[in-house]
This record gives C-alpha cells, structure tokens and sequence, in this order.
C-alpha cells in the first residue's frame, strides 16, 4: 500500500479552491475529477490537470480532485503542491502565464496608506482584493499561513503573482522568518514582486542578507529589476535598532511596526490607549524618517468597529505614521479617509506651493509664505500634501489653474 | 414522462413548446407584441340567500371546507406566499384532499418554498399532478429533474395575475391564510399572532376562484376592519391554532450582504444612480430583495440626506431598511407588494404612508397601467446577461432550475433598470454569449454593473451620456466580458442539455418566452 498525500483547504466549505489526492504508484495515470463546476468546465479542468501532471513529470500513479471552482491558478499550485510532497526531489515550477496587468511597476516614494494582508493559502481573498484599490497589498506567507501550508501558499502566491490583476496595488509579500524566507524568495522574485516585507527584523544583517539573497536570484534569472524592502520590527531588539536597520539597504522604503508580537516581547500585552507602545511607535518613527523612509502602523484588528479604527488612525497619524496595515478591505476607506490631508492642511499646502512656484519663478532661492520663511523640507511635504489631496479627490488635478482665475 | 412537445420558435429565436399541460400556447411576440382580446374571466354568479344572513361562514375544518367547496379529481387549489418559508396551511389542505380520495389536483401557489417539501409525497403519488408557481428549494430541484408530470410553467406575479384574469388558469378553490379575520371572511395580514403585512398575492384568487376558503388562527368580532380580503368574496372560514410562523418570512434574501465586494457593487450602484442624475427631489426606486439590492438602497439613502434630496414613493418587497426611509421623512411612500420582515409588517400596520398593493396595481398586464413603469430606477438581481442585455434568473449557468421569477419581468419597465451582479461566482461568469434561458429581454435592461466595472446598454445613450464624465468605471459589456473570461480561464463550455423539456418560462403578458430542458447527467 503507497501512502496518500493531498493537498488544499480540509473541510467540505471551500470556495475558490480545490482538494488534490495523490497515490504514487506503478500503475498508468489515473485522473478522477469531480467539479462544483462540472458542466460549464469539465473539459477545461480535465486539461490542465493533465497538462500540469506532463510538465511535472508524473506519468504513473492516481488522481482525485475535488474542485470548488478553484481558478487555474489555484488548481495548478494545489497539484504542484501534492506532486511535490510526494516527491521532494522534484524541481520544476509549473507556472502560468505571465499577464500583461500582472507586470507594472511601482516607485520609491509612493503611498503606503493602505496594506491590505491577504493569507496566502486562501486565494479566494485575493481574486478581487484590487477593487477595493488599497495602496499596496500583502500577499502573506509568514503567520497567516499554518506551517503544514507553507508549500501550498508559496505556489498559490507565485501564480497569484502571475495571474491576477490587483490594479494598481503594490505588490507585496510578507515572506517567513530564517531559512523558510530564503527559499520564499527563490519561488517569488522572478515574478514582479514589488516588495519584501521581512517579518521580525532585529538587526541590519538581517535586511544585508536578504537583499544579497535576492541580487544573486536576480542575477542567476538575468532580471535587472530594483526589488524594494519594508522591514517589519516586532520586538524589543528590533525597534532598538531601527535606525541601522532603517538604514541597511537603499531599496528600504519604509519601516513597518508588528505590535502583537512586540508587546509580548516586552512582557505585556496590547492595550487600546497604547501607552506600552508609545516608545516603540515613536522610536520607529523617528528611525524612520532619518532615513529618509516611510514610518508604517500596525494593524487595528477590530474589523467591525469603524469608529475605534478611524480614533486609530488619527493617533496613527498624528504621531508622524504615512500609513497603517488592514485586515479587511472595508478597512481601506476610513484608512485613507482619515489620512487625507485637513481643508487647513490643504490651503496652507496651496499657499506653500504657489509661495515656492512664485519664488522660482522670480530665481529666489529663499520661498516666504508673508514674512515667514519655508524650509524645502516644508515645500516637499506641501506638495506630497496635495498629491494626496488630489488623490483622494478632495482637490481638482488643475487647482492651480482654478486658483490662477 | 418524456412526452413529445411540438415546438416552434418564437420572436426571440427560442424554442417553445406549442402545448403546455394541456393547454395550447401563444409563442412571445416581442416585449409589446400581443394584446388578446375578448372579456376577462369571471367567477360563478352568487346568491346572497345561499350565504349564512348572520355572517358566520365558519366550518369545522379544513377537510370539511374542501367539502363543501366539492373538491373533486383535476381541479385546481390555488394559495398565496406571503408566510414564505413559514407557512403551516398549505401541507394541511393538500394533506386533507388526500383524506378526502382526490387525484390529479394543480397546485397553483403564488410560490412554494422549503417548508413545502412534503408535496414531493403528493406529485408522486398522483394527488398533485402538477405545481405552476414560482418553485424554490426541494420542489425546484424535484421539477428540475424532470420528475413532474408535466411542465413548471414558471410566471412573474404580474403574470400569475395575468393568466387568472384572462381564463388561461381557472381556480376551483383558493385557499388563503389570513393571520386576522372574521366570520363572514374579511382578512387582513397586518395584525394578529400570524401577522405577515399584507395579503396582495391571494386578491386575484379571492376575485376569480369559484370557492374561495380563508383560514385563520385570529378570529376577530365584525368587523375585521381595516380589510385586505373582502368577506363578499369568501365561501368559508376554518379556523387553525396557528397558520403561520412569521419569524421565517425573514430569509435569506432578505439579510443585507457582508462581503466586500458586494458592497463595493452596491456602493458603485447608487453613484451610478446619482451620477445619472436619477436621484433628484421627488424620484422614486425600487430595490428588490437580495443583499446587494439592501445595501444598495442603504448607500442611496446616505447620498440622498447628504444631497438633501426626497424620494416620492419607494416599491418594496418592505424591509426595515425601506422602513427607517419612511420614518425618517425620506420618501413620502412606500408601495408595498410583500413585506419582507417584521419591521415592514409593523409598519404597514402602523404608518399611514406604507401603503398595502397587489400585482394589480404594479404589474398587471391586463390593468389599465402599472406602477412599474412609473418608477424612475429599479435595482435587480440575475443569474446571467449576456453581451446583448437579455438576462435570466431562473436558472444557473449549468443549467439547473434555481429560482421564481418574482416581480422580476414586471420590474423591467421601470424608466431605469439596473442589474449589480458580481462578475463571477466561483469560477462562474456572470456575462456569457447567450443567456441559458432568456427571461429578460435585453432592451428592457438598461445598466449592468459589476465589481469590475459598469456596462451601459448601447440603446441608452442618453445614460451613457450622462455619466460620461462621473470618474466611474464606464466600460462596454464587451470588455468586461474579456476580462472576466481571462481571470477563469477562458469562456465556460455549454452544459450539456436533452431535448426533454421541464418547464416553460412565460413573458409578462402570458406568451411563451423560452424553455427550461432537463440537463444530461444530473446529480
């Protein structure tokens, strides 16, 4: 008798997804499907299925499938999982097409408002997860996923990577911690990863490692392609050494702070007010924008308080954060509701901005808001201001224009 | 079973049968094609000197009402669905006509759910030959399979009142459970232990039936006032512990969604609304059940307090939702054709503007004018459109027989009729080349939006006009079609269907618009 392996979510609730049973033996290849969508797909199913089983080699041994309406994508990584736990010697990636819309880019400098972490073993949270249009979001393999799921996350997110369109989201993952994160990135990078986020960074070696891990992968696949990082500190360690941390890499854009583990690491727990954290928050804010990167919040995890999670947020911003994680894409609104700049906020921004425009145009190097004088920290933050501003439609693109007349 | 239908092709190109249980039919002729003409039916001519002089009409039980109405073998029982999944009378009549030795009745419910799964007993053996009315849990799934003799003649409730009055069904004896009567048969919905708001689907039947019989668990002294059934219409009154369980007429349909992206389709359905310049003072909408219907008529409430605008009348199915509108002085009306929960039925009871309607008055094709066509949006469901805009919500993608039909057809001549769906469910689309059965005709379906954006029926451009600079996600139903095709991989392959039909699908005036067959290998 050969051992049984399987793959995919246990239970008999399952959306989006699908069971794969595997019985290695001598035997000819026996596939039995059995499909939620039967009558609109069977055909189709039964294709990839094969097609996957011939590029992974395997031409013996039997099948069963039990599909939810899993999407290809999900069906391909669910059988490269079960092959592979049945062979771990197996190398071969059975990836699926690289879409056009899977392949934009993104840039230093851009908001990081919105997070929105997604389990990477449960792709039926990612197919519309860009709608919701989050700043960036976390595709997770670290603690969201169970550790017997690692494998399957890892396939399920590389062809996510692939496959779906998030419009315009960064594109992040939240890779594992130690040697499980070195191997996540090997199955992840070739695949437009716009960036890493490492979880419990305590030191800069650290952040040092990584990136020499992910210029030797980019190297070996001939990609030249900037891959940026957000360090995640999460303990007592982590946030003492923020700045060195904070300064590791060109390619950080931003600090992250991760409060469930760092407030057990310091011996107590998460209150509401926040007072145990006020510290930390602030320490990595401060390392932060000495660098010259983004200070990012944890995450609230009340998903169905709105008003506590806006109270949140303005503390979150008031304290010098440009942005928080979330949980739940009805998060996202109040998020980048509550970060929009104030209607003061925005004519003192205007003023600054046409104050600077003005002194350009005249060849002053000094910009004077009346008989005060503007530092050019000041004007860039103005224009970041209505840069959000605009974004958030609070301001027409060609306010300017519309102030001129 | 597999009886041979003569079939012919109608105006929409489908193929339907020329003979539906015994009765010959009128292939669709287009959305406005066929006037019949003639005198509406009527029932038996009644003597007053028949009736009891002091009012009191009621008899000991239902078997005994079914009696003396002179139930006999081939006739047809008809009820209303206002206790939805909470109706206790319906097992009891047909349970009785089996006591009394009766075969081969039509049940003609204005819709059947769960609760009436033990009429599987009945068709099987031979005392209900056959069930038209909307059909919904294990009947659906019992006539999907081909097992009723013969054919589901599935009719929106504009229809069903449609086919009454111009003879095309005969009832021999209504049946209606009243939550508040009295003994000479006046009945309301809107009190009582029972109560279920109103009583609109069982007016036609109390019109048309030869025998009309009201049972009740609240019997009230004359007069029960005000009344919704008037007693000059009734043979007899039973009167039961309980009639219904009015908790269950709250189902599933009626619980707003929690899912994002219906939200999200919900939210983008009201700015579409706003965007279009629908909503303006003294506007009227209807917004069906469903999740994403509710949360729609939420996020339009939102933008009317913020743009100080007031709503005329709104249609329900009532929810507390429509309820809390109408408190809170946003609309003057609702017109209301069922109460979906018990904040509705409160509030037909108790506020002067939640106004008690029937089918007659919205959705009668043989009524001199509806209040459909009066209303200025209405937001609905369906299981599929395709790239022409004909929808269908009878049935699924693979072919299965889902759902009734509702006030759906009836709703479609409103000024704007709109249909948020998600693109897809499960690996599912939504927008396909051709719909599986065609119940909507597409140039009645003027928006469809989705969580990937919002498709504008072409013949609308003065929509497409109006919303040309609103920033929303304006696309055709071409494009979304291709991109939610790419994300499943590729457009679904046909179900596979026999040439054995099961049920037909009326259009509103009572032509046959298409034909629901049995699908080949069914679980």
């Amino acid at each position: 008798m050969s051992k049984m392996f399987q793959s995919g979510p246990l239970g008999t609730i399952i959306k989006s997804d699908c069971q794969v049973f595997y019985k290695p033996g001598s035997e000819p290849l026996k596939i039995e499907i059995e499909s939620k969508v039967d009558a609109l797909f069977s055909n189709a199913i039964r294709d990839l299925v094969e097609k996957t089983l011939a590029s992974l080699g395997i031409e013996s041994g039997s099948f069963e499938i039990k599909d939810f309406g899993a999407l290809p994508f999900v069906m391909m990584a669910q059988i490269e999982t079960v092959v592979k736990r049945a062979h771990p010697e197996i190398a071969i990636e059975v990836l699926p097409e690289f879409k056009t819309h899977a392949q934009y880019g993104t840039s230093f400098g851009r908001f990081r408002r919105s997070r929105l972490y997604l389990p990477g073993n449960q792709p039926k949270l990612f197919l519309n997860a860009g709608i919701h249009k989050p700043d960036c979001i976390i595709l997770d393999l670290e603690d969201s996923v169970p550790p017997g799921e690692k494998d399957a996350a890892r396939y399920i997110v590389r062809n996510a990577l692939r496959t779906l369109d998030f419009f315009g989201a960064e594109r992040m993952v939240r890779i594992n911690q130690g040697e499980l994160g070195m191997e996540d990135l090997e199955a992840i990078i070739p695949h437009n990863v716009h960036t890493i986020l490492l979880p419990k960074a305590e030191t800069a070696g650290q952040v040092i490692a990584m990136e020499a891990k992910v210029q030797s992968i980019l190297h070996e696949k001939g990609l030249d392609k900037k891959v940026y990082y957000m360090p995640i500190l999460e303990s007592a360690l982590g946030v003492l050494n923020a700045h060195a941390i904070a300064m590791a890499s060109k390619n950080n854009v931003g600090l992250a702070m991760g409060l469930e583990d760092y407030t057990a690491d310091i011996g107590t727990q998460r209150t509401l007010e926040g007072k145990e954290s006020f510290f930390a928050r602030s320490m990595l804010v401060n390392a932060a924008r000495a660098a010259g990167i983004q200070p990012i919040d944890t995450v609230f995890s009340d998903v169905s308080n709105e008003e506590a999670l806006r109270e949140s947020v303005r503390v979150t911003k008031s304290m010098g954060f440009d942005g928080m994680g979330c949980i739940h894409p009805r998060q996202i609104r109040p998020i980048h509701e509550e970060f929009a700049p104030s209607a003061a906020e925005i004519s003192r921004a205007q003023t600054i901005i046409m104050a600077a425009d003005e002194a350009e145009s005249r060849g002053l190097g000094v910009v004077a808001v009346g008989s005060k004088m503007i530092d050019p920290p000041v004007v860039k933050r103005a224009q970041r201001t209505i840069r959000m501003a605009i974004e958030t439609g609070l301001v027409a693109e060609n306010w300017k224009e519309a102030t001129a007349e | 079973m597999n009886k041979k239908y003569e079939m012919v092709k109608n105006a929409a190109g489908r193929m339907v049968p020329t003979e539906v249980n015994g009765k010959a039919q009128v292939p669709y002729q287009g959305v406005n094609g066929y006037r019949p003409v003639g005198h509406k039916a009527a029932p038996p001519i009644a003597s007053c000197s028949d009736y009891p002089m002091d009012g009191n009409k009621v008899v000991g039980s239902i078997k005994e009402a079914l009696q003396l109405a002179g139930l006999k073998d081939g006739m047809t029982i008809s009820s209303h669905h206002h206790f939805r999944n909470g109706d206790l009378v319906m097992n009891q009549v047909f349970d009785a006509a089996e006591e009394i030795g009766a075969k081969g009745l039509m049940w003609f419910p204005s819709a059947a759910f769960p609760c009436h799964e033990p009429m599987i007993r009945h068709l099987e053996s031979g005392l209900i030959h056959h069930i038209e009315g909307s059909l919904n849990g294990p009947l659906g799934k019992y006539a999907s399979e081909g097992k009723m003799d013969g054919l589901a003649v599935l009719r929106s409730h504009g229809g069903r009142w449609q086919s009454i009055q111009d003879g095309e069904v005969h009832i021999d004896i209504a049946v209606l459970a009243a939550p508040t009567a009295d003994s000479i048969g006046n009945a309301t919905g809107d009190r009582g232990p029972s109560a279920c708001g109103l009583l609109g689907f069982g007016l036609a039947d109390s019109m048309y039936a030869d025998k009309v019989i009201v049972v009740t668990d609240n019997l009230v002294p004359f007069p029960c006032y005000p009344w919704q059934i008037q007693g000059q219409n009734v043979d007899y009154v039973v009167v039961l512990d309980k009639v219904g369980e009015p908790e269950k007429i709250v189902s599933g349909t009626t619980e707003l969604t929690k899912s994002p992206d219906r939200l999200y389709i919900a939210e983008l359905t009201a700015k579409f609304v706003k965007a279009a310049g629908i909503m303006k003072e003294g506007f009227s909408f209807q917004a069906g059940a469903g999740g994403t219907a509710l949360a729609f008529a939420i996020y339009l409430k939102e933008m009317m307090i913020e743009t100080g605008v007031k709503a005329r009348f709104v249609r329900g199915g009532s929810t507390k939702y429509l309820v809390e509108m109408l408190e809170e002085g946003l609309t003057d009306y609702i017109l209301d054709g069922q109460t979906f929960d018990l904040d509705g039925v409160r509030s037909m009871r108790e506020n002067e503007g939640h106004v008690n309607t029937s089918p007659f008055t919205s959705y009668n094709w043989h009524g001199k004018g509806n209040f459909a066509s009066l209303l200025d949006v209405v937001v609905l469901g369906a299981t599929e459109v395709d790239v022409n805009f004909n929808a269908n919500v009878v049935t699924h993608s693979d072919g299965q027989m889902l759902h009734g039909i509702g006030g759906w057809q009836n709703c479609l001549f409103s000024k704007c009729t709109i249909l948020p769906i998600p693109a897809f469910r499960d690996r599912i689309p939504v927008i396909v080349d051709e719909v599986t059965t065609l119940v909507g005709p597409g140039e009645l379906i003027d928006v469809i939006i989705t969580e990937r954006g919002i498709a504008i029926n072409p013949l609308r451009s003065d929509l497409i006009e109006a919303t040309r600079d609103s920033g929303l996600p304006i696309r055709t139903i071409q494009e979304l079609k291709a991109e939610i095709d790419d994300l499943i991989g590729g457009s679904p392959q046909k179900p596979k269907l026999t040439d054995q039909p099961i049920g037909v699908v009326k259009w509103v005036d009572g032509t046959v618009m298409d034909t629901i067959f049995k699908i080949e290998n069914l679980k």
